[in-house]
């Protein structure tokens, strides 16, 4: 495999797109496919605790014994085809078509609300030789449909966990997409999602960043019908030496559409917090209404952040914005709570929290929310 | 209904009037032969009877320049740039000093006419003997002093002798070299090294003339600094140097604009300017940039890749630069900061506007290395046409930049669905306690607005030049009033009806 990565070669800093994050330690990692898991039963007490219909992949390969089927109509066989239309090149994601194996093809039919459905990747590499792991996901939503989505990564050991899901979305199609990685630290994790969306279809996303010793979370979405509606949030918490990467880059290709974006990210230690966001506005999208937020906190004086909010723009009658702020803690607003005999770490915590609210807020599904909240408080104890 | 439904072709036609400073003075010129080599950098360095140190400086950065590739990253596109079918010298033929104006070269006054400098100014200017400074009275006109770059030589140098009294030092580079060389020597090269960039090593291997600034220790400067940057032998790169000291406690306001003559092939221009502020001192420096865009169709125009640089080095030191960029093809330009001192300031305002096929790609680096450090960025962009309007801009927060403040702001306005506007902000920040702000904006003319105006009577243009005026106002009030007067009437010039 070293081989092969080195042959493919890994984005270098050379390349825009990875000018802050370097992928040489995940080089010099020269991992291996991922064995398969004999005891699957065992990983029970690994999986996020969310009811309902969920599917499992234990090292990139479907654990039907761990999933729980969807509801009638959903089709989640690992059909192939459907209409994608080619997307932008991404060196990782072009990685991950050579070396895919295995993967989800979701097809929810026209106008059936299909509920919440749960992803699950749990990768195990317990030995102590490093592995990948590249699995490729299809997501299509039928004209009308709606789908909520509830994606999960987690693992033990030394492995990197390379996603690439691809979605479309019909006329008048709604996603809700959830996203929480909470990979073992030592692990490396690389998602690219693509996202197509047609007239009037709306796609909410929200991606919780927690594990992974390095984490890029890159995502793609075309406004490509009039109307259409994305909207990106995302959170990063990130301590130790982690290195932590939101890319995104939305392209308004079709008039009268919106995205609004919230990226917030709490850098703590040594960590190295990325942001990256470009909004794209083609000629014929007239009427675009563009707006992304990215806020940072930095709680050490090691800590580190770069971002870069671009906006490109060729048509006239549009409203973009994008905003960006990086500080620490407000020292006023802590002795504010000090002084009503709040402890130090609670204040701290208290102020983190509101610092996240208006991302967070973003995801409405009750136990969505729950597993993310859970996931955060998760967070916040162990870095006490 | 209304103000909008109005044809636009009166006001293309408005837009597209020819350059109103395309004029050419034909001087007799004396002209190295075309191409670079070590030779003609001997060649260079030999007319200006320069010592052997900066020749050797110059070869220094001759090396670094072939070392280094043209950059590529920003958003312009050109053919390819043939830098061995360049003059890389070329200097008006000396004569003896005239006894008066009527003996000036006609050709020259004309010039002048056009710059409009006033009179008594030009006599200097002209090198009319007993023509001094002594004549200037503060009392009735704050001086402005003009160092007035004509192709590669500064043909004079004005109020000399009142700067002079001050302790200032205001003269043409290759004067300073001579006169003031241990100023040069420890200053020349400290804030953009000649390997810096491709741009900066090509200027400093075969810069020819620029400005030299030197204001001692607690001086305010007397009167606005001026150069009048012109471009005028066919076919000549300009390289200008420009190099302005404060020392502590000093402060000097600096004043570059340019204009120059309409032609067909495309010009190249790769100034490079340094600032040096030490301990509390201030210096502003301006520009109005002017020079030929092209014609409608984006035939010819000058390339102007610029690096400028100012070194906040002592403590609550600051440097402001403002400008306003109406001109040229292509703009790379980034005039940025370097935040050393505890306390010291840098600010950039910026109003660049891009028409026909103009590319602007500008914008500013603050680099925040000291304690309670502050940078302000206004940043305005207009594109109209088929232009391309990028900011760029660096906002970085070193580890030791305890307390740092920086606040950007970047607007663009588009006019006209074939243009582009773009932002590509990088900010990067190690410093909990760094205070880092940035938001940008992207809008159009508003409708709402271009109405309120024309049913108060205004005229389509009037309203279009009232609401780019507001657009630009937080950067204009930063401008010194001899030239925030010009780059109204730029602005107006540049825009004036180009509605959408």
């Amino acid at each position: 495999m070293s081989a092969t990565l080195a042959q493919t070669g890994l984005p270098s800093r050379k390349l825009e797109a990875w000018k802050y994050t370097d992928l040489r330690p995940l080089a010099a990692l020269a991992p291996a496919a991922a064995p398969e898991i004999a005891d699957i039963a065992a990983l029970a007490a690994d999986l996020p605790s969310f009811p309902g219909p969920r599917l499992v992949f234990v090292n990139g390969r479907r654990a039907a014994s761990l999933s729980v089927p969807a509801p009638a109509g959903v089709i989640t066989d690992l059909a192939t085809g459907g209409d994608f239309a080619p997307f932008a090149p991404a060196p990782l994601a072009a990685l991950n078509a050579r070396l895919a194996q295995d993967g989800a093809a979701i097809h929810v039919p026209e106008g059936l609300d299909a509920g919440t459905l749960a992803l699950v990747h749990l990768t195990i590499a317990e030995d102590a030789a490093p592995v990948f792991v590249h699995p490729r996901h299809r997501i299509a939503l039928a004209a009308g449909a709606t789908l909520t989505l509830v994606e999960y990564a987690g693992g033990r050991g030394v492995y990197w966990q390379n996603p690439v899901i691809e979605i479309m979305l019909a006329p008048g199609a709604t996603l809700r997409h959830v996203r929480i990685q909470a990979e073992d630290r030592e692990s490396f994790h690389t998602a690219t999602i693509f996202v197509d969306l047609l007239a009037g279809a709306r796609y909410d996303a929200f991606t919780l960043g927690l594990g992974a010793r390095l984490a890029r979370s890159e995502c793609h979405a075309r406004l490509g019908g009039a109307g259409a509606i994305a909207h990106l949030a995302a959170v990063q918490l990130l301590r130790g030496a982690q290195h932590g990467d939101i890319t995104t880059v939305v392209a308004h290709d079709a008039p009268g559409c919106a995205s609004r974006q919230t990226v917030k990210s709490v850098v703590d230690g040594r960590a190295h917090a990325v942001f990256q966001g470009r909004i794209e506005v083609a000629r014929a999208a007239q009427k675009t209404d563009g707006y992304q937020m990215s806020q940072a906190l930095l709680l050490s004086p090691d800590a580190e952040i770069d971002c870069k909010p671009e906006l490109e723009i060729f048509a006239d009658d549009v409203k973009c914005s994008h905003g960006a702020t990086i500080g620490a803690l407000d020292p006023e607003q802590l002795f504010y709570l000090r002084a009503r005999g709040i402890p130090e770490a609670a204040a701290r915590a208290m102020l983190v929290r509101a610092f996240l609210i208006d991302a967070i807020e973003a995801v409405s599904e009750a136990g969505a929310r729950a597993l993310l909240e859970r996931a955060i408080d998760d967070w916040w104890e162990g870095a006490r | 209904m209304s103000a909008f439904a109005e044809p636009r072709d009166p006001i293309q036609a408005a837009t597209e009037g020819r350059y109103k400073w395309g004029f050419e003075t034909a001087i007799e010129m004396e002209i190295a032969p075309k191409g670079l080599n070590e030779d003609i950098i001997r060649l260079i360095s030999a007319k200006k009877d320069e010592p052997e140190w900066l020749l050797a400086w110059r070869l220094k950065a001759f090396a670094a320049w072939r070392e280094t590739s043209e950059p590529d990253w920003a958003k312009v596109k050109h053919p390819p740039i043939d830098y061995q079918a360049l003059h890389y010298y070329a200097a008006p033929k000396r004569k003896p000093g005239p006894k008066s104006l009527a003996e000036v070269d006609p050709e020259l006054l004309a010039t002048y006419e056009k710059l409009g400098i006033p009179l008594r100014e030009r006599a200097i200017l002209a090198g009319v003997e007993g023509a001094g400074a002594a004549e200037v009275r503060p009392d009735i006109a704050p001086g402005v002093a003009i160092d007035a770059v004509f192709d590669s030589v500064s043909v004079a140098t004005t109020f000399r002798e009142t700067l002079a009294k001050a302790g200032v030092i205001f003269c043409p580079i290759s004067e300073a070299v001579r006169e003031h060389p241990d100023l040069v020597r420890r200053y020349l090269g400290s804030v953009v090294p000649p390997g810096d960039n491709f741009f900066a090593a090509l200027n400093s291997a075969v810069f020819t003339d620029g400005s030299f600034v030197f204001v001692p220790k607690g001086v305010r400067c007397p009167m606005e600094l001026s150069t009048y940057f012109r471009i005028n032998a066919r076919n000549t790169g300009q390289f200008e140097r420009t190099l302005i000291i404060a020392e502590a406690g000093a402060s000097v306001s600096y004043l570059e604009g340019c204009t120059a003559p309409q032609r067909d092939e495309n010009q190249l221009h790769a100034a490079v300017v340094e600032l040096v502020a030490l301990d509390d001192a201030t210096i502003k420096y301006s520009t109005v940039q002017n020079w030929y865009p092209g014609d409608a169709e984006g035939r010819g125009g000058i390339y102007n890749f610029v690096t400028k640089r100012g070194a906040c080095r002592g403590a609550r030191s600051k440097i402001s630069w403002t400008q306003v960029e109406t001109g040229s093809a292509i703009t790379w330009k980034y005039p940025s900061c370097i935040l050393q001192g505890e306390g010291s300031v840098g600010e950039f305002y910026s109003v660049a506007v891009t028409n026909h096929h103009q590319q602007a790609d500008t914008g500013t680096k603050m680099i925040h290395l000291g304690a309670n450090t502050k940078s302000t960025i206004i940043a305005k962009g207009i594109s109209a046409g088929r232009s391309n309007n990028t900011y760029r801009g660096l906002v970085r927060m070193m580890p030791r930049a305890q307390g740092a403040r920086n606040f950007t702001q970047c607007d663009s306005l588009l006019i006209g669905d074939r243009c582009g506007a773009h932002t590509v902000p990088y900010i990067e920040s190690r410093n909990p306690s760094a205070r880092v702000e940035h938001e940008a904006t992207t809008s159009k003319i508003a409708d709402d607005q271009l109405f309120y105006c024309r049913s108060r009577g205004l005229s389509q243009e009037d309203a279009v030049n009232l609401i780019v005026n507001g657009f630009c106002k937080d950067v204009l009030k930063e401008l010194p009033m001899e030239f925030a007067v010009e780059a109204q009437k730029l602005l107006a010039v540049s825009l004036e009806g180009s509605v959408g």
